[in-house]
């Protein structure tokens, strides 16, 4: 027998307003669950169609020929992109090329051979590496950096490989050197993109089974025969993952390299002339852009960076992606 | 535990004439080779003791089987044999472990060339991501200096003697990791076998297989005695009964730790058992 | 564990059989010596590795000290003639500018991991997921361009428009790590609470985020540190500024920015109270860094 006062209480439950509140509730918070996701989603493309649109001046006086034309003569109105393309691409492979060996050799080092003691502490300090600032590193750059090391090595490098006399075909090192270079900017991108190839790749290394290596030290391999010719081989697709990620992440990069590299729009082979990058101009010359055109202009090559990172962002995670899903597939 | 003179058991897989021939010699000769002998050896996990004090001989040319309850210790002691229980962190061994008479766990010993004398397959196979002529190949190519047609050579002779060239002669280009369960085991014992082992572990390589292929790989270890020793743990009993010459029953005692109980030749233990507890193993009575 | 001796004991040669691998004691030693060297060049490398680390450490320490002081904190800015002041101006910027970020993006970034801790596999929520991982990717410069053209433009250079930017960039890593630690939190408990009647919603607010509170805000000062320092997207949208100020529909200062600035003047002095700058950021963001670590490890030994 149910009293009278629990009837009405559990009539309540089912259809008082309070109790169609709570189920309206309900469908409110799933709603703004949903608008969140979606508004995050519509960021992402938003990006991509602002820049699109506001760089229309730009892109119908000139079209595709923007991404080739040499010459960036602002006061002329004549706007080519090239020289930061190349200038970009010029200091993101000079970092890449440094920052892959040894963020490798230091991902091996964290995976395979460190006391997992000592492991996490290591890892934290490579990790703060990147935390650091952009604008820190320029400052340390210009101030510290370049005076002593960038320049006695670009220094050293310019009478010695750069010396026309004796390679006349070998342009990339020859003089003027005066600090501000691209070799600069891209010595201070591999410090900064080094954490990221070995946090990465590290991770990737972690992922390959043990089995593996059980297999190949089972059958009288030194471990760094089992490093270099199991385990690497195994997580390559990740470890080059990493690696794109890296230049992504170079590719990206402002503050640092505006305040090295000598912001300087011409074209030159050597690396130890001063360059421009897409990002760097977008930051150094906005506040002088007075014109639609050249507004336009500089925000194009914002769209051409924002496309270039997308591109890589999305190959360098389906890679690094793959190693974890690789299983060996056993059929019976 | 027992060196003393074992009679050689008339083994009913004595077929040919080439076989009763070397029984009668071993029989002349009056002994068996010992390969490797456990003397009161103990492996710790730190301070948990997972097997203690075990006095095993293996003899040369047999087969010998370890099996017990899950948890006992087989696979612990199994690899202590080639020093595998060096990669986990904190393990550490007590007593002498020998192969040929010599302490493989002695202070300058090279651990390296203990791992290619004393190979070892897994319970799940495990080949490399690489074709099956390069799976094969990876031990032979880290010595070195041999010609395509000396690799070639001992790639072929590898997969035959593991019972595969027939299946895969045609394709050693592909990938070792599309083979079926049981020939990527039998590709991992040609792999194996191709740096020139004198001993082959075995951790229970048939549980991960179907009853067809188990029984291949159970045949080919008849044969594979022939030129290797070797070392089988196993939980399956009929297995055990089944191919192996020599049986020891590992148990855990009181405190956990795995210790022998009783070894001596297949035939005698699950027929005659001298220990109650691998009576009542053996009879199913638990594990 | 002996690995690299040559084999003294052991004989190195097999015993008997018809060999087919030629093996040469050369060989053998120089796999062995190779191995050693390699592993310990990977060692060597990661100490190289961290040298840079160090020495940036170092030099903004030593070179901020000499200026930093209580009076640097508390002025505002004054001309170098009259002995260039302080910073507080740029401190109350960046204040703000964080304060912003956070209101615009916490909110946002919890209901979206939200979303995708209760439904990871639906299309939107790996969409989700590869949008944020997406968004990370993105160079500071491209966000700070998107916030102009969408309301810059419009409404002008604000603290306003600042904070937007930096909320674009602190939205990944809420989401991600909040995201994690709400999958942390045992189904059982969320259960338990919806068993007992309660509304999908009050679960979640009153049960779910709670339990994941410590990663939530592990995940703020995590985004926080990541754009305490950022300078190019406020160059397009808070643009700067050297006047004291709260408004949020003008242009701010902010401590990247000045640095920046500074950095870049001709004056030495300028440069020097750009290490004192530079001083201030990198401690805050080894701060939250350090905090964060030290807090998630507290945590995970709690589960």
């Amino acid at each position: 027998m149910i009293s009278a006062q629990v009837r009405r209480r559990l009539r309540r439950k089912t259809v008082s307003p309070l109790g169609r509140a709570l189920q309206h509730g309900d469908i409110l918070f799933k709603g703004a669950l949903i608008l969140a996701s979606l508004s995050l989603l519509g960021l992402m493309v938003g990006v991509g169609v602002m820049l699109w649109l506001r760089s229309a001046p730009m892109r119908t006086s000139a079209g595709l020929a923007f991404i080739t034309a040499t010459v960036w003569n602002p006061v002329g109105e004549k706007f080519g992109a090239a020289p930061f393309i190349i200038g970009t691409l010029t200091t993101s492979l000079l970092a890449l090329i440094i920052a892959f060996p040894l963020g490798l050799f230091i991902a091996i080092f964290l995976a395979e051979l460190c006391p997992p003691g000592l492991r996490s502490i290591v890892g934290f300090l490579v990790e703060l590496l990147a935390a650091i600032p952009s604008v820190v590193y320029g400052l340390w750059g210009i101030f510290v950096f370049i005076p002593s090391f960038v320049i006695p090595i670009g220094e050293a490098l310019m009478k010695s490989l750069g010396d026309p006399q004796r390679f006349p075909y070998l342009p990339i090192f020859q003089g003027p050197f005066f600090g501000a270079s691209k070799l600069a900017a891209g010595l201070i991108l591999a410090v900064m993109i080094l954490p990221t190839i070995a946090a990465i790749s590290r991770d990737v290394l972690l992922a390959v089974p043990r089995s593996q290596r059980e297999a190949a030290l089972a059958l009288g391999s030194t471990q760094w025969e089992t490093i270099w010719q199991v385990v690497l081989p195994y997580g390559l697709s990740g470890i080059l993952g990493a690696v794109i990620l890296g230049l992504g992440r170079a590719l990206g990069e402002t503050m640092a390299v505006t305040m090295v590299i000598g912001n300087v729009a011409q074209l030159s082979a050597s690396l130890l002339s001063p360059g421009y990058t897409m990002a760097s101009v977008i930051a150094n010359e906005w506040g002088e852009s007075r014109t639609p055109l050249y507004n336009a202009a500089l925000i194009e090559i914002g769209l051409l960076l924002f496309f270039m990172s997308l591109l890589l962002n999305i190959l360098a995670r389906s890679l690094v992606w793959s190693v974890a899903r690789k299983t060996p597939e056993q059929r019976a | 535990m027992t060196e003393s003179a074992i009679v050689i058991p008339m083994r009913p897989h004595v077929t040919s004439v080439a076989d009763v021939r070397a029984v009668v010699r071993a029989t002349a000769e009056g002994d068996l080779e010992t390969k490797m002998k456990l003397e009161k050896v103990s492996v710790f996990y730190k301070d948990f003791v997972a097997v203690k004090d075990v006095e095993l001989a293996f003899y040369a040319n047999k087969i010998t089987a370890i099996i017990g309850p899950s948890g006992c210790g087989k696979s612990t002691l199994l690899r202590a044999l080639n020093r595998m229980n060096d990669l986990i962190p904190g393990a550490r061994i007590k007593g002498r472990v020998l192969l040929d008479g010599e302490d493989i766990y002695a202070p300058h010993v090279d651990v390296v060339e203990v791992r290619r004398r004393v190979g070892m397959v897994f319970q799940r196979p495990n080949p490399f991501p690489k074709s099956i002529y390069d799976n094969v190949a990876y031990g032979p190519r880290l010595y070195g200096h041999l010609k395509r047609t000396e690799l070639d050579a001992i790639v072929e002779h590898s997969l035959r003697r593991a019972a595969l060239w027939d299946e895969v002669k045609d394709k050693l280009g592909q990938s070792g990791m599309a083979l079926s369960g049981g020939q990527q085991q039998r590709l991992c014992i040609a792999r194996a076998i191709a740096v020139e082992p004198e001993v082959i572990l075995m951790d229970e390589p048939c549980s991960a297989l179907d009853p067809v292929a188990t029984l291949k790989i159970e045949e080919l270890m008849r044969q594979l005695a022939k030129e290797y020793t070797i070392i089988i743990v196993t939980h399956n009993m009929q297995q055990a009964a089944r191919v192996s010459d020599y049986t020891a029953f590992l148990m855990t005692d009181e405190y956990g730790a795995g210790t022998l109980v009783e070894y001596g030749e297949t035939k005698q233990v699950f027929t005659n058992p001298k220990d109650r507890r691998t009576e009542d193993y053996i009879t199913g009575r638990f594990g | 564990m002996s690995e690299f001796n040559g084999g003294k004991e052991l004989s190195v040669l097999p015993r008997a059989g018809k060999l087919r691998l030629k093996r040469s004691a050369i060989r053998e030693r120089f796999r062995r010596v190779n191995n050693a060297f390699m592993l310990g060049l990977t060692g060597l490398t990661t100490v190289v590795g961290i040298v840079p680390l160090v020495w940036i450490l170092l030099s903004v320490f030593a070179h901020g000290a000499e200026v930093i002081s209580i009076r640097f904190l508390t002025d505002t800015f004054k001309p170098t003639s009259l002995g260039g002041g302080g910073i507080l101006h740029a401190l109350v910027g960046t204040g703000i500018l964080i304060a912003l970020a956070s209101l615009f993006s916490v909110p946002l970034g919890v209901l979206a991991a939200l979303y995708v801790a209760r439904n990871p596999n639906t299309s939107l929520g790996l969409a989700v997921r590869f949008g944020t991982g997406v968004l990370s990717g993105l160079p500071s410069v491209v966000v700070g361009l998107f916030i102009y053209t969408l309301w810059v433009s419009g409404h002008g250079y604000s603290a306003l428009a600042g904070g937007m930017a930096l909320a674009i960039l602190m939205l990944p890593v809420i989401v991600r790590t909040t995201e994690e630690m709400l999958r942390l939190v045992p189904k059982s408990l969320r259960e338990a609470s919806l068993a007992l009647g309660a509304p999908e919603w009050k679960t979640a607010l009153k049960v779910w985020l709670p339990a994941a509170m410590t990663g939530v805000i592990t995940g703020l000062m995590l985004a926080v540190a990541r754009v305490a320092g950022e300078t190019a997207p406020l160059l397009f949208t808070a643009l700067g500024s050297n006047n004291l100020s709260t408004a949020l529909d003008k242009p701010i200062a902010s401590l990247p920015l000045t640095l920046f600035k500074y950095a870049v003047d001709p004056s030495k002095l300028r440069n020097a109270q750009a290490w004192a700058i530079a001083l201030i950021i990198v401690m805050l963001v080894l701060l939250l860094n350090v905090s964060a670590r030290l807090i998630a490890t507290w945590r995970s030994k709690m589960y």
